[in-house]
């Protein structure tokens, strides 16, 4: 029953200061987290734009739709906009900045106006890059490869690499706010071993935020320098080494991945616990987990340089130390699972991504498996197989994780449910959309179909049509939750401080919060996702 | 003693999403810590392609770093030193509550910071003026007639880190000076109390580790292969 | 129709059974554990859901399950480590006598050159059932030399040889890719592997308009190019004789031992004094600029053919580390 419910307003952080100048100049963590929402939001149709040209052009064999260079910087673009604008900054900027604070009891995160100016540099970066993408786009590949990116590319390398730069900071500075905030603003009785999943899983992203950003930034300064003042760190033809560069980039990027990955397996974590209505399963271990990816993910960079021209030995060992990373993975998978056993499950639909999670990263994490093997990695590295691969993890894991925690987190922080029914066939058409679109490209990439190619030879066609058929119902099922969480935020039923009766802080206080969050500190003398002592009560809105 | 304007300084001074003033200022502290880590990693990916070209081309290495002015090296240093001496007695001063002599020594931390990026602007315009600087018009010689540029494309390569990483180096010198300066001008309002001068502390912090990183970029640029014989 | 649509590539390589072998194994495991996961969540989501299980039962953990899904996993992944190191191994160690091929990567194409002096783009012909070494280098970006259908892929570099060989197994025609983005025509970059039997490469590589044999245009730049001058075939010479030189290691002036494989040869011909041997002075003039790809190609090999002789001289011109 979606009835617009007038009721008399309690003062939240929403309502407590009207006015543009009150949302640009706010210091409020859950203030900053929607502006973050919202830009990033902007930023994920802008790669998805780019996703759909690259998916319409390989529907024929020939480049036939837009120009080689077009295509060329079509697939630039999209990797640029999706890694450095929006997953990166995705759960932590957005849920990370509205959740943390509330998870551990406090007013705020350790630096509010370091978090905003996090938001207006995250902006200046984006402003920068999307000026270098109106200028006429960059066609580098996301990875910038020299010499080409330094020497030979005829585009705007420079802009695009600054605003990256840039951005680089918004990372780094939020990272840096939340390990401050975790190990100094925790709420009395809060020990590490009672917090939430959610923050020890943003607290190891946030290492490698803060460790490993610095990197690819000087990375890309020297990249910018090479291109203004023809020097050549990294131009074999001045004596530079391009191998260097690989080195330097990989370095973080690798890394990277984990900042992308590790917040949405802290919201899975929330998720599993909750409509299971069970502690999590080997907390620790899935704690530790976590900071064992952080710091193996440091080791293994050179994966991605297996046919580059590194000596035999180094591959081995960092085959040796791929294969090691990946054992943490699998511990939290096998954990979550048994999460659900004996517990009490509900179908919602934050529950339908994580299982969907679950899945998905499985099949991403698998293939990373077969990465890693050297033997393997010679036939399909630089192939579609890598495409399939970090799509898998990337949007089947990801984005689902991200979807799973906007859906769980969304009644808190907008007072609001989002209707049920939608919201689970927008799930199903995101999971299936999403296979049909990716699982043919494994294929595709061990029968050689290289990537980064805008025409490919004929017999690559049918499972290039596939590919783009499954975009589209993917495309449907991102459309429909913009569409119904712009409805409920007018006719969505009004939610209470807990509709899902789950255990944390954060849902002992109204939804939406004031905006000091809690009237008074709280005192926590209970153990993590103590499902035990919460008392059962039927959840009666969303349906 | 703690004075009662002197408690209301530190009081303005609260903010109030932390529980108390001892909270504010130990997580102010560990954030400078954690930015000091990115600001370690930064320099990392210069000092790492350093280190992996000079192995790979010593000769090359050895020729340009023995172009560097070593007296003046020398008396950056100890410039630096001393302004992290008269930082740190800053610090002191402001804790003891003595303004006019913490604004004092913070002038004076300022003006060594000034002196050592005077040297250096003096540096960068000998090594310009001998086409050292990387680029199309750039063209080393060693200055010995009797043992000329064994490998000047590699030189170039040595310069070019030469200059990025003393560049990057002197652009938080500048942030430093401009830091020392706000206290300066914060500390002559009065804003600094016994009870209430982390600020001071956090931006010593952020000075000492300026410091520390041009103590290791001097020997590893001018000193490690000065006396080498070509 | 499975022709036109097919979901497997051939296998044409003597390493192509080996990397599928591996292939199907990992297939099988990861198979098996996907569908281990998706069941099992299934199974629990079902048989526990709300509406028949409303009271949970709390479990924290268990020690021995943990290490059973930390250790089997684990044991698992060094299974997939050994057998994939073996093959990478394998691809790495070029065989004894295979033939050699010099390639050229540019934007955008291939340029192949045998030993004979047979040149090629876009096209390479092979024969079946030999060893072929490629040494391989970029004039210009990295490119990626890759063979689907042989299982093998290496970069190709500017400023360095890189090399790869295989050993062709079936006749046919099978397509080559650049496989590392260059640039407008990446997609472009693409070209065949001609396998043919004996003696159908032999009869190909004696049609044609052949310039003489890659070693042979290299003695000739030698010569031109005025490196005998000091490189002379005995130990008079201002630079060292370079009989024999390739494939043995070398004493360099500070006290290093290289060992001259291609990229020693070809970084002493552009940048002579990255390296000086033991007893020499660093006067050799670049030759950075003045020489192609395709003319380092044709000095390397035929500095590789030099083979030493014994009656210049009792002791080794090039002095080397006992």
């Amino acid at each position: 029953m979606a009835t617009a419910v007038q009721t008399v307003e309690r003062e939240n952080y929403l309502n407590s200061n009207y006015g543009l100048k009150s949302w640009l100049l706010t210091t409020d963590h859950k203030r900053i987290a929607l502006l973050y929402l919202m830009s990033i939001t902007a930023m994920f149709w802008l790669g998805g734009f780019f996703a759909m040209m690259i998916r319409l052009e390989l529907l024929t064999p020939a480049g036939d739709l837009v120009s080689s260079d077009t295509y060329n910087k079509m697939f630039t673009m999209h990797g640029i906009t999706m890694v450095f604008f929006f997953l990166i900054p995705s759960v932590p900027a957005v849920i990370g900045n509205f959740v943390i604070p509330l998870m551990v009891g406090a007013k705020d995160l350790a630096f509010p106006r370091l978090n905003l100016a996090s938001w207006y540099i995250y902006m200046i970066g984006a402003a920068l890059a999307l000026w270098g993408f109106m200028l006429g786009g960059v066609d580098t590949g996301w990875t910038f490869y020299t010499p080409f990116s330094t020497g030979y590319s005829k585009t705007h390398v420079v802009t695009v690499a600054v605003g990256i730069f840039v951005v680089g900071f918004s990372s780094i500075f939020t990272g840096l706010n939340f390990i401050v905030t975790i190990h100094r603003m925790r709420a009395p009785g809060l020990t590490w071993s009672r917090l939430p999943l959610f923050c020890w899983s943003n607290y190891a992203a946030s290492l490698i935020m803060v460790l490993g950003t610095p990197v690819i930034a000087i990375t890309l300064l020297l990249v910018a320098f090479e291109r203004l003042f023809h020097i050549g760190v990294f131009n074999p033809q001045l004596g530079g080494d391009p191998i260097l560069f690989q080195h330097l980039f990989w370095f973080y990027s690798h890394p990277a991945v984990y900042i992308m990955i590790l917040p949405g397996m802290g919201v899975i974590s929330e998720v599993i616990t909750c409509f299971s209505r069970k502690r999590a399963f080997g907390y620790e271990f899935v704690a530790l987990a976590s900071i064992a990816i952080a710091v193996l993910g440091f080791l293994v960079w050179a994966h991605h340089m297996f046919v580059a021209g590194i000596s035999m030995y180094s591959a081995l060992v960092f085959s040796l130390l791929s294969y090691f990373v990946a054992i943490p993975s699998a511990v939290k998978v096998f954990n979550w699972t048994a999460t659900m056993y004996k517990g009490s499950v509900r179908f919602d639909t934050p529950m339908l991504y994580a299982w969907g999670f679950i899945g998905l990263f499985t099949m991403g994490g698998l293939t990373g498996v077969f990465l890693a093997s050297l033997g393997i990695d010679v036939h399909v590295t630089d192939t579609y197989f890598v495409v399939a691969h970090f799509h898998y993890v990337m949007v089947g894991g990801m984005v689902l994780a991200y979807m799973a925690g906007l859906h769980f987190w969304w009644p808190k922080i907008t007072g609001r449910m989002y209707p049920e029914p939608p919201a689970k066939l927008s799930a199903l058409l995101v999971f299936v959309g999403f296979n049909l679109t990716f699982f043919p490209q494994f294929v595709l990439g061990y029968m050689g179909m290289p990537r980064r190619y805008h025409a490919y030879p004929p017999e690559f066609q049918v499972l290039n049509v596939l590919s783009t058929a499954g975009a589209s119902v993917l495309a449907v099922g991102y459309v429909l939750p913009m569409i119904y969480f712009l409805w409920s935020l007018r006719y969505g039923e009004p939610a209470g401080p807990n509709p899902w009766n789950a255990v944390g802080l954060e849902w002992m206080t109204p939804s939406p919060p004031p905006t000091h969050n809690f009237d008074e500190t709280p005192v926590v003398t209970w153990e993590a996702y103590d499902y035990e002592h919460q008392p059962q009560e039927e959840i009666t809105v969303g349906h | 003693m703690a004075t009662s304007p002197d408690i209301e300084i530190a009081e303005h001074a609260f903010q109030h999403h932390f529980g108390s003033m001892e909270q504010q200022r130990e997580t102010a502290t560990f954030g400078m810590w954690m930015f000091l880590l990115t600001e370690i990693m930064f320099f990392g990916g210069l000092f790492c392609s350093y280190l992996v070209y000079r192995r790979s081309y010593y000769q090359a290495f050895v020729e340009g770093s023995q172009k560097m002015n070593i007296i003046l090296g020398a008396v950056n240093t100890a410039v630096l030193i001393c302004s992290s001496l008269t930082m740190a007695m800053g610090v002191r001063a402001a804790q003891l509550g003595q303004r006019k002599l913490m604004v004092i020594l913070l002038l004076v931390t300022i003006l060594f910071g000034f002196g050592f990026l005077g040297i250096k602007a003096v540096e960068y315009h000998e090594h310009w003026t001998n086409h050292e600087f990387p680029g199309p018009n750039f063209h080393f010689e060693t200055g010995d007639p009797a043992h000329p540029a064994t490998d000047p494309q590699h030189t170039e390569i040595y310069f070019s880190l030469y200059w990025a990483m003393t560049g990057l180096h002197a652009l938080h010198m500048v942030i430093g000076v401009g830091l020392v300066t706000w206290l300066v001008v914060a500390g002559m309002r009065g804003a600094f109390t016994p009870e209430y001068y982390n600020p001071v502390e956090n931006v010593g912090l952020y000075w000492h580790f300026v410091d520390l990183v041009w103590i290791y970029l001097f020997p590893l640029l001018y000193l490690i292969s000065h006396k080498h014989a070509g | 129709m499975w022709k036109n649509f097919p979901l497997f590539p051939e296998a044409a390589s003597s390493l192509a059974g080996q990397v599928d072998g591996l292939y199907f194994f990992l297939v099988a495991v990861s198979a098996f554990f996907t569908v281990l996961i998706f069941v099992t969540i299934f199974i629990f989501a079902i048989k526990y859901r709300r509406q028949v299980n409303p009271l949970p039962t709390q479990i924290e953990g268990s020690l021995p399950l943990e290490l059973t899904w930390t250790l089997i996993p684990l044991g698992i992944c060094m299974i997939f480590f050994a057998w994939g190191s073996l093959i990478y191994f394998q691809e790495g160690r070029v065989p004894r006598g295979a033939m050699e091929v010099y390639a050229i990567g540019k934007q955008w194409m291939w340029k192949f050159e045998h030993e004979t002096g047979q040149r090629e783009i876009n096209q390479l012909h092979v024969p079946i059932g030999r060893d072929v070494k490629m040494i391989m280098s970029s004039q210009d970006v990295i490119h990626s030399f890759f063979v689907p259908a042989f299982r093998i892929k290496t970069d190709v570099l500017p400023g360095r040889y890189t090399t790869t060989w295989f050993h062709a197994t079936k006749l046919g025609t099978y397509h080559l890719f650049c496989a590392e983005y260059c640039g407008t025509q990446h997609s472009g970059m693409i070209g065949e592997v001609v396998v043919m039997d004996p003696s159908a490469y032999q009869a190909w590589l004696s049609g044609g308009g052949v310039m003489g044999s890659l070693s042979a245009n290299g003695q000739q730049l030698f010569q031109q190019l005025g490196c005998a001058t000091c490189h002379r075939a005995d130990t008079q010479g201002r630079g060292p004789n370079l009989a024999g030189v390739f494939g043995k290691p070398v004493l360099l002036d500070d006290g290093r031992t290289v060992f001259a494989d291609e990229n020693y040869l070809r970084e002493s011909i552009l940048n002579p004094n990255a390296k000086i041997v033991s007893g020499f002075k660093p006067i050799m003039p670049t030759f950075q600029g003045q020489v192609s790809e395709e003319n380092l190609a044709a000095l390397v090999a035929y500095i590789k053919s030099l083979v030493q002789l014994q009656q210049a001289s009792n002791r080794p011109a090039v002095p080397v580390n006992d």
